[in-house]
């Protein structure tokens, strides 16, 4: 819509407390901002977030004063949406505003007063000529589709899932492995209940496989993703476990038929510290209770000469030894991303000699070594069969750590003080821990602490150098910074409490939903505070570790605020749909085609009747691709057209 | 019709600044127009801020949805209006939250670049930068890195790079007649 009549435009400059005001001269701003062309009505305020700054704007419209509104204050990835809202609610098009980024762009990034008052200045100028060119339109919204995908079936998938079951929606768990149950179900107890993880975690696990709202496919991988929130299009590829999972009893009569009587590969589940047999139930609790058959391992998938009394064995004939992968394509509104962590792998620590003594462990080994059902029953015995008299554990393997990585796993304090009580209490040993700082913040938490002090667990405080062998024992070397010097002591087993790291798929995850990854590769949260479980891509939200590294409070705390906000949407039944989308004006379009092939998502079709070339604005994402490639400057985006562009520089350089 | 004042009093603007040459008595502060993508490079400054990385004041930022929405004439229209560099930030190869379109913008800042060298533009006013979200201290490094570099270079004077003023502005006017070929109309959806 061409501009009918001047524009008026008002400007509010905010002070946000300090954090503005002390690097910009505010005041000098408003007068600035005042003689620029098309300003009605400059104004400043100590928080224009707050109630009473968006009111002054709201009022300014309704008084007729203001028809268009330029918000100087942050970025607008923090505040945009809140002033779009004060400007709708003013009775304008929530379009007609701009916002002048002089936080993050000039205040926190600016030395020199002067130099940020006149930066800060000239983008108030930019923004002023911009939406002074800025069009009326009003907001396009579309309808969620009521399903949801939970990507990851850990603790953090299982609770978001069972949650939105519960309230109703239908949920797809999708899990790589082929148990749901993740980390936690290989922990023996958690910290600083002792509670059993398996007895917390299992009814959990079974309320997943008995809920008629989730349709759970482990052994799967989500293969593609399309389409936006709402209405996403997702295909998962579930491989082949050899067995039909309709009709597997989980009897385990096959497993004992197999012609292997032992372990033949590593098992994961165990950290390679048992062997699994080629058709295997990862553990006995294992969600949903079918058994799979491993093709590396399983001597009829090289020679095809088994007499496979596996199939005999099986009294429903569930086994399958033809079953192909399977593509299953479904459509969500929304989807929730708990794809969980990787444990630090020991070996980038050479000094620390895992891989290289027997008697070095990490923690996940140790919490297997110490779970009933783990390769030896519960009992604390050793790579040698022999069992340990003394224990180090050896805090921040992979965390806090220049060499590997500078952050704090958060966990590892806790379950270091639990493996040294459980320890104690299985074996006897005497346990030393060595550590930095210990970092007991949680409920319960210091508590904890102080009764594995009073229980006889030794501390010193001090990073470990290095673990040697000398004369068959292994000896810690550490500076204890309490005392002062250096402390060489001989232990049978060291524990190395290894932290958390992404998955090493996290990248690729990353890029299949389209989300933003931190520099250490956790996905990112929209905001670190406001917006936690929400990702930059709407309608795709996270829980768990694959956010951070956090505990299993925490996770189950996230992964339920992650399906409040799933089920605020879903229930709610309509999505915006990004403003800022392509169109192509029919009557300058020349019919070249050139924006067909441009567009990543095929949301341009060309009609060779008119010979025009439309842009559908429900699969446009707004790139805005294509309009930089129109020669005719018939493709223009909404809130990005050239226009506003142009006009935005000029402000920028000569306002 | 918009307000159009800015374009052609810029003539008047170039023919002042021409005239008063005061680099001699005042360092010389630089102008860069940054044109960042909202996924990556724009959340990196946004991360830059939050961190207090200072950097230099010369960077002024325009916010695109993606790298791939450059058009080549915004880079024309920023050396015109009187920036002394351009500076692109889109998202890595790959990473791009639209698929491709930092690609695109690769592509057209290539031919770009070898057009405004026959304008007797230096290569150094023209930056194409991959800054991810994480990579708030990028944003600190690079902007710093070309405000020092066109510190050292001196403004863009067009009138004098081999162009006579005449042409330049005659130049001018045909582009404006080009870019901006009545918006209003342009943009009518």
């Amino acid at each position: 819509m061409p501009n009918a009549g001047p524009v008026k435009v008002g400007v509010y400059v905010c002070h946000c407390g300090l954090n503005i005001a002390s690097k910009v001269d505010v005041s000098q701003m408003v007068a600035y901002a005042a003689t620029l062309p098309g300003v009605s009505v400059a104004r400043e305020y100590k928080f224009m977030c707050a109630d009473p700054g968006q009111e002054l704007i709201q009022q300014d419209i309704k008084d007729g004063l203001v028809d268009r509104v330029v918000v100087a204050s942050c970025s607008p990835l923090m505040h945009e949406a809140t002033f779009r809202r004060a400007t709708s609610a003013g009775g304008i098009s929530p379009f007609l505003f701009q916002m002048a980024n002089i936080r993050e762009d000039v205040a926190w990034v600016t030395d020199d007063r002067d130099a940020a008052t006149e930066k800060a200045k000239a983008l108030v100028g930019g923004a002023v000529r911009r939406v002074s060119e800025h069009e009326s339109f009003e907001r396009r919204y579309v309808p969620v589709h009521p399903e949801v995908l939970v990507v990851g079936g850990g603790i953090a998938g299982i609770h978001a899932a069972l949650v939105m079951a519960e309230a109703g929606k239908h949920v797809y768990l999708v899990e790589k492995e082929a148990t749901i149950g993740g980390h936690m179900a290989r922990f023996d107890k958690t910290f600083p209940t002792l509670d059993c993880s398996a007895c917390i975690l299992t009814p959990k696990m079974s309320s997943v496989r008995a809920n008629p709202n989730i349709t759970l496919w482990t052994y799967s991988d989500v293969e593609s993703v399309s389409g936006f929130s709402g209405d996403f299009v997702v295909r998962v590829r579930r491989r082949p476990r050899y067995v039909n999972e309709d009709l597997c009893t989980g009897c385990l009569s096959c497993i004992d038929a197999c012609i292997y009587k032992r372990g033949r590969t590593d098992d994961p589940w165990n950290e390679g510290l048992s062997k699994r047999r080629p058709i295997y139930m990862a553990f006995p609790q294992a969600t949903p209770s079918v058994v799979v058959v491993d093709p590396e391992a399983c001597v009829d998938f090289r020679t095809h000469k088994c007499p496979r009394p596996c199939v005999d064995a099986c009294e429903r004939n569930a086994m399958d030894f033809d079953q192909k992968p399977r593509i299953e394509q479904i459509k969500v509104g929304a989807i929730i991303l708990a794809t969980g962590f990787h444990t630090f792998d020991a070996r980038r620590i050479p000094a620390y000699g895992y891989d290289r003594y027997p008697g070095v462990y990490t923690s996940l080994e140790v919490e297997r070594l110490l779970n009933a059902s783990g390769p030896t029953n519960g009992e604390l015995v050793m790579r040698d069969g022999s069992h340990p008299r003394r224990v180090a554990i050896v805090h921040c393997v992979g965390s806090r750590d220049a060499n590997t990585n500078a952050y704090c796993s958060r966990v590892c304090c806790m379950y270091s003080l639990k493996l040294a009580h459980l320890v104690r209490e299985r074996s006897g040993a005497e346990v030393t821990e060595f550590y930095i700082d210990l970092r007991t913040p949680g409920k319960g938490y210091e508590e904890f602490y102080e009764k594995i002090q009073k229980e006889g667990t030794r501390f010193v405080r001090g990073r470990v150098a290095q673990v040697t062998e000398e004369d068959g024992a292994l000896v810690v070397h550490a500076t204890d910074t309490i005392l002062g010097k250096v402390r060489r002591v001989p232990v049978d087993m060291v524990i190395l409490a290894v932290g958390m790291e992404p998955q090493p798929d996290a990248e690729d995850v990353r890029r299949l939903f389209n989300i933003g990854c931190g520099a250490e590769g956790f996905f990112t949260e929209r905001h670190p505070k406001l917006a936690p479980v929400s990702t930059f891509t709407d309608g795709i939200f996270l829980a768990g570790a694959c956010q951070g590294p956090k505990d299993i409070p925490d996770t189950v705390a996230q992964a339920g605020a992650a399906a409040a906000e799933v089920l605020a949407m879903v229930d709610r039944g309509s999505v915006e749909i990004e403003p800022a989308t392509a169109f192509i004006d029919a009557a300058v379009c020349s019919g070249c085609r050139t924006c067909v092939g441009m567009c990543p998502f095929s949301a341009i079709s060309f009609d060779a009747a008119t010979n025009v070339a439309t842009v559908n604005e429900v699969l446009c994402k707004g790139c805005g691709t294509c309009v930089a490639a129109c020669p005719s400057g018939a493709a223009q985006q909404r809130l990005f057209t050239d226009a506003e562009i142009f006009a935005e520089l000029e402000g920028l350089l000569y306002a | 019709m918009p307000d159009t004042a800015g374009l052609v009093k810029l003539p008047e603007e170039m023919a002042a600044a021409l005239a008063t040459d005061d680099t001699a008595k005042q360092p010389f502060a630089p102008t860069i127009v940054a044109f960042f993508c909202t996924w990556c490079t724009y959340t990196a400054a946004d991360m830059a801020g939050l961190s207090r990385m200072a950097y230099s004041p010369a960077i002024r930022v325009v916010r695109l949805m993606c790298s791939g929405r450059l058009d080549p004439q915004f880079v024309v229209a920023a050396f015109r209006h009187g920036a002394d560099g351009v500076l692109i930030g889109g998202c890595h190869p790959g990473d791009c939250h639209y698929q491709e379109g930092n690609y695109k913008a690769l592509r057209r800042v290539a031919l770009l670049r070898s057009l405004l060298g026959q304008l007797g533009i230096e290569p150094q006013r023209l930056r194409l930068e991959w800054i991810s979200a994480s990579e708030g201290e990028k944003v600190q490094r690079v902007c710093n890195e070309m405000a020092e570099q066109l510190r050292e270079l001196g403004p863009l004077r067009l009138g004098s790079q081999g162009l006579q003023a005449e042409q330049v502005q005659n130049g001018h006017q045909e582009y404006l007649s080009i870019d901006t070929h009545d918006p209003v109309e342009a943009t009518t959806p």
